[in-house]
């Protein structure tokens, strides 16, 4: 039967098991991920079995080491992320962390657009480093996700999104992030990509500042194309700051509903 | 008309601008659909709503 083995494709003997395709393979692996799960008991095989094996502290050779980062995910997903562009206007709390777990998720393409620079007032909440301040957050973003996987292309444009240029910037992307700070700019981008882009679905972020509940966060579907998260109360104002944690949470729930889009499932 | 769900009834002639005064949200802040069309901002101070008119309005707040 065929199976393949850190995704090279390679025939094995009818009734193999897990552990003996390990010993002809990587007799020294230490992690053993068996379709998406990573496992320590040995298995029977079957056709079209996907396997990894991982040895702990080696660096691996290039052309391997995207499925070995990839081996963890739901098979099937990756290749439709591969293929995928995501778009992310604003790269503060939210786009950041969203922009951090797509890349981690092995989304092909971001598109990523702010107009600032890191500051020390963004390191309590936004994905950059102290090493970053300074940087144009787009240059340095791009810089932080290549970090984490080299594989993904990050189009970056250091601009002030407006109903102006949104569909220039945009116009390639599969799904579209609206991650800004200013509730104008918001209704602004929503307004713009829904009438301009009307085949794009947008995921929005509304309410999520401050420390109240985690669990009053939610994904909600408000048109067929526009889904907002958050909790639609608590925004940024005078006594009343944004933290990582609802941030984090927010952005978790964008980049979900972005996954879940891309996949094709398009409840909230 | 139903606004975000709920039976509302008003006056005659009552624009966008004029449905978002009555339920004290900023025009900047917002996305409107009316029967499953978003209308455009340009739009707001003209377009007069139809009491069989289905209204959905997202407000966003500051944050992120």
């Amino acid at each position: 039967m065929h199976i393949k083995v850190n995704e090279k494709g390679v025939s094995v003997a009818d009734k193999s098991t897990l552990y003996e395709v390990r010993e002809q393979h990587m007799a020294n692996a230490d992690v053993v991920i068996y379709n998406g799960f990573q496992t320590t008991a040995d298995k029977d095989l079957k056709e079209a079995d996907e396997i990894v094996l991982i040895k702990k502290g080696e660096i691996p050779d290039k052309s391997v080491i995207e499925t070995l980062m990839m081996a963890r995910h739901t098979p099937g997903v990756f290749k439709k992320l591969k293929s995928s562009v995501v778009g992310i206007a604003g790269v503060g709390g939210l786009g950041s962390n969203v922009a951090v777990a797509l890349a981690r998720s092995g989304v092909g393409t971001l598109v990523i657009a702010d107009f600032d620079i890191v500051e020390p007032s963004n390191l309590n909440r936004q994905a950059y480093f102290i090493e970053h301040l300074g940087y144009s957050k787009v240059e340095a973003l791009k810089k932080l996700l290549l970090q984490i996987n080299p594989f993904v292309k990050v189009v970056s444009h250091q601009v002030r999104i407006t109903a102006d240029n949104a569909l220039d910037v945009f116009e390639s992307v599969d799904v579209l992030v609206e991650a800004f700070d200013q509730a104008e700019s918001k209704a602004e981008l929503v307004n713009t990509a829904l009438t301009s882009m009307p085949d794009k679905h947008i995921v929005a972020g509304s309410g999520m500042a401050g420390y109240f509940s985690s669990n009053d966060i939610v994904t909600k579907q408000k048109f067929k194309k526009l889904y907002v998260v958050g909790d639609e109360t608590n925004e940024a104002k005078v006594g009343s700051g944004l933290m990582a944690p609802r941030v984090n949470v927010a952005a978790g729930h964008q980049s979900n509903m972005v996954l879940r889009i891309l996949l094709g499932q398009l409840t909230p | 008309m139903i606004v975000n769900g709920e039976q509302m009834n008003f006056e005659s002639d009552l624009t966008v601008d004029g449905l978002l005064d009555e339920l004290d949200l900023v025009s900047d802040r917002v996305v409107v659909e009316i029967n499953m069309d978003i209308v455009d901002k340009n739009q707001y101070a003209s377009r007069i709503l139809d009491q069989r008119d289905t209204i959905e309005i997202v407000g966003f707040v500051g944050g992120g």
